[in-house]
């Protein structure tokens, strides 16, 4: 079942094509990796593909329906949004912001606060222990969590995120990973923007590769990274050390 | 106890004080009555001094006291939430100084010799421009473009209203115009009451209405959109805060002066007591806003020692040093 499909979208700031005719399909239980360098793109897709912004070109269709004509709240109850730099957060409780993810339900205050999507949403992230903490007191990796918990409280068949591991050591980020893993297991549909290519590699089902605002390649990570690609889109060379803690290097 | 209940025994208890602080408003004052026989008096249309003090001096008075405060403390609350800026306040979107001006103007013109109601009138005309104006300004722009426009809307009725001082003839006009600008309820009537009324409520009910934007708001634009809110065009979030905001408080400042501090100070206090979460400020910001200018016209009025203090100078007196207190805590807290 398809949930999220990008036909052909276009977006040009200025004189600058930012997206250029860009398509992707994201189906139930699938997680799509959207990777590429700094500046290809991929934020500006995302926003399409959110409906924060409007393609010249092309459409964005969500659960079959042209995104423009979907209601917004109808949107929210469908698709969730973990944007790449959330802002600071409030000294809120951590369970009052999570469940702001009702809020497209017309859930609020207690009722909210209270409601088992919220609940569920904090045990799935763990984050139960620290429900009653105000959330600006959260280190990098809680805040993280928080904000998917507040996305999974919304209970939407797909999630977008954009670099929601940028700021995270690896254990935290692996954690991360697996919670979308997991989720995509119980049927959503999520896209997830990254710029570390061993979880990519790792944790999604396709990888769609970006730059200058093109897809360059699309598909399983075999097909789409290899030393070539690394070479021309990234400008690194690949270099395979024999007996090294690392069995690879990246250098220019 | 729950946030909930937390909040709701916050209102109930502001609202008694309103309530406490508006009859003790009518009792007291300059001249000493029999309240009760004033109000028996009044009640059953009988025209004593004691029923015209309270109802043509006292009342009014009050009712400003309780719409204005409340006005400025619910702006404050709305403004801060959705610039997620502690430091907004309802000055800052210029809309104030177009009804400064628009008063000034008034007096500069000897209008005010015409009608009771010519000042007000010449502020809300003042305000409702400003507000047109930065309406127009900020069109589909975001919070920047918003602050942008009030501070050069703001910036630019200020040197006009100077200019309408620098070019008055009378010195004796001057001084009306300063004392004017300084802030005060002395001598309203109900025809303030009622020119500042449709403005309050309208944008009140405007304001309250943007509750639960304002907790989406917390997570930022983006996530807040995500999630359902349309945050700009004409039907949007920030057009609802800006035209409520502008129409209470030109209609406020239309009658009153400017009132400064109240609407800083108020959401600042009561934040932590409703869990930091915008929607629940609202309300508490209104009561509390009341709730402090009863207290400083009551204050203004009966401690008045010569010339009465002006009511903007006293909120100022008294707000400045709260946020000094904030600025040790806050250092203490940091270290």
């Amino acid at each position: 079942m398809i949930l999220l499909q990008a036909r052909e979208v276009s977006l040009r700031r200025g004189d600058r094509a930012v997206v250029s005719a860009a398509s992707l399909t994201l189906a139930k239980g699938r997680v799509i990796g959207l990777i590429g360098p700094n500046g290809a793109g991929k934020s500006t897709f995302m926003r399409l593909l959110t409906g924060l912004e409007t393609p010249d070109r092309g459409d964005v269709r969500l659960l079959d329906r042209d995104m423009g004509q979907i209601p917004l709240v109808l949107r929210a109850r469908q698709l969730a949004f973990i944007p790449q730099d959330g802002a600071p957060p409030p000294p809120m409780p951590v369970r009052a912001l999570v469940a702001l993810g009702r809020l497209p339900h017309g859930q609020a205050g207690d009722h909210a606060i209270r409601h088992a999507a919220v609940d569920h949403a904090l045990d799935v992230t763990g984050l139960q222990d620290l429900c009653a903490r105000p959330a600006s007191h959260l280190s990098g990796g809680e805040r993280a969590r928080m904000n998917l918990a507040r996305a999974l409280a919304t209970d939407t068949p797909v999630i977008l995120a954009d670099e929601p591991i940028a700021a995270l050591d690896p254990a935290h980020a692996l954690s991360m990973m697996h919670l979308f893993r997991q989720q995509a297991g119980q049927g959503k549909g999520i896209v997830v923007v990254l710029h570390d290519l061993v979880l990519a590699t790792r944790f999604c089902d396709e990888l769609v590769l970006m730059d200058d605002g093109a897809i360059i390649r699309h598909g399983p990570a075999t097909q789409v990274l290899d030393d070539d690609i690394m070479r021309t889109v990234y400008g690194v060379t690949v270099r395979r050390v024999a007996g090294a803690v690392l069995p690879w290097s990246l250098c220019r | 106890m729950k946030p909930a209940h937390q909040t709701m025994l916050l209102n109930v208890m502001l609202l008694a004080g309103v309530m406490g602080l508006f009859v003790t408003s009518l009792m007291w004052g300059e001249t000493r009555i029999m309240f009760s026989h004033a109000l028996a008096d009044l009640l059953a249309g009988r025209h004593t001094a004691g029923a015209i003090i309270v109802e043509r001096l006292r009342l009014p008075r009050t009712l400003l006291a309780i719409l204005v405060g409340g006005t400025l403390g619910l702006s404050g609350a709305v403004l801060q939430g959705y610039l997620r800026n502690p430091l907004a306040d309802p000055g800052i979107l210029g809309v104030s100084g177009g009804a400064a001006l628009g008063a000034v103007s008034v007096f500069y013109t000897g209008l005010m010799q015409v009608s009771i109601a010519a000042l007000p009138l010449g502020g809300l005309t003042g305000a409702l421009c400003a507000a047109a104006v930065l309406m127009g300004l900020v069109g589909r722009g975001g919070t920047l473009v918003l602050l942008l426009a009030g501070a050069a809307l703001s910036s630019f009725a200020a040197a006009l209203t100077t200019l309408v001082l620098n070019l008055v003839p009378s010195p004796y006009a001057s001084f009306e115009i300063m004392h004017w600008l300084m802030g005060s309820l002395t001598d309203r009537t109900f025809t303030h009451v009622w020119i500042c009324l449709p403005g309050v409520v309208c944008g009140t009910l405007l304001m309250l209405s943007s509750g639960r934007a304002l907790d989406a708001l917390t997570l930022g634009e983006d996530v807040a959109a995500s999630l359902g809110f349309q945050l700009h065009g004409p039907r949007g979030v920030q057009t609802r805060i800006v035209l409520g905001a502008a129409l209470a408080v030109g209609s406020c400042v239309a009658v009153s002066g400017a009132i400064g501090f109240v609407g800083l100070v108020v959401p600042h206090l009561l934040r932590p007591l409703v869990g930091f979460q915008p929607s629940r400020l609202l309300l508490p910001s209104f009561l509390g806003g009341s709730l402090l200018l009863l207290l400083a016209d009551m204050v203004v009025r009966l401690v008045a020692v010569g010339p009465e203090l002006q009511l903007g100078v006293l909120t100022a007196l008294v707000g400045a040093p709260v946020f000094f207190a904030r600025v040790i805590m806050l250092k203490r807290t940091v270290s």
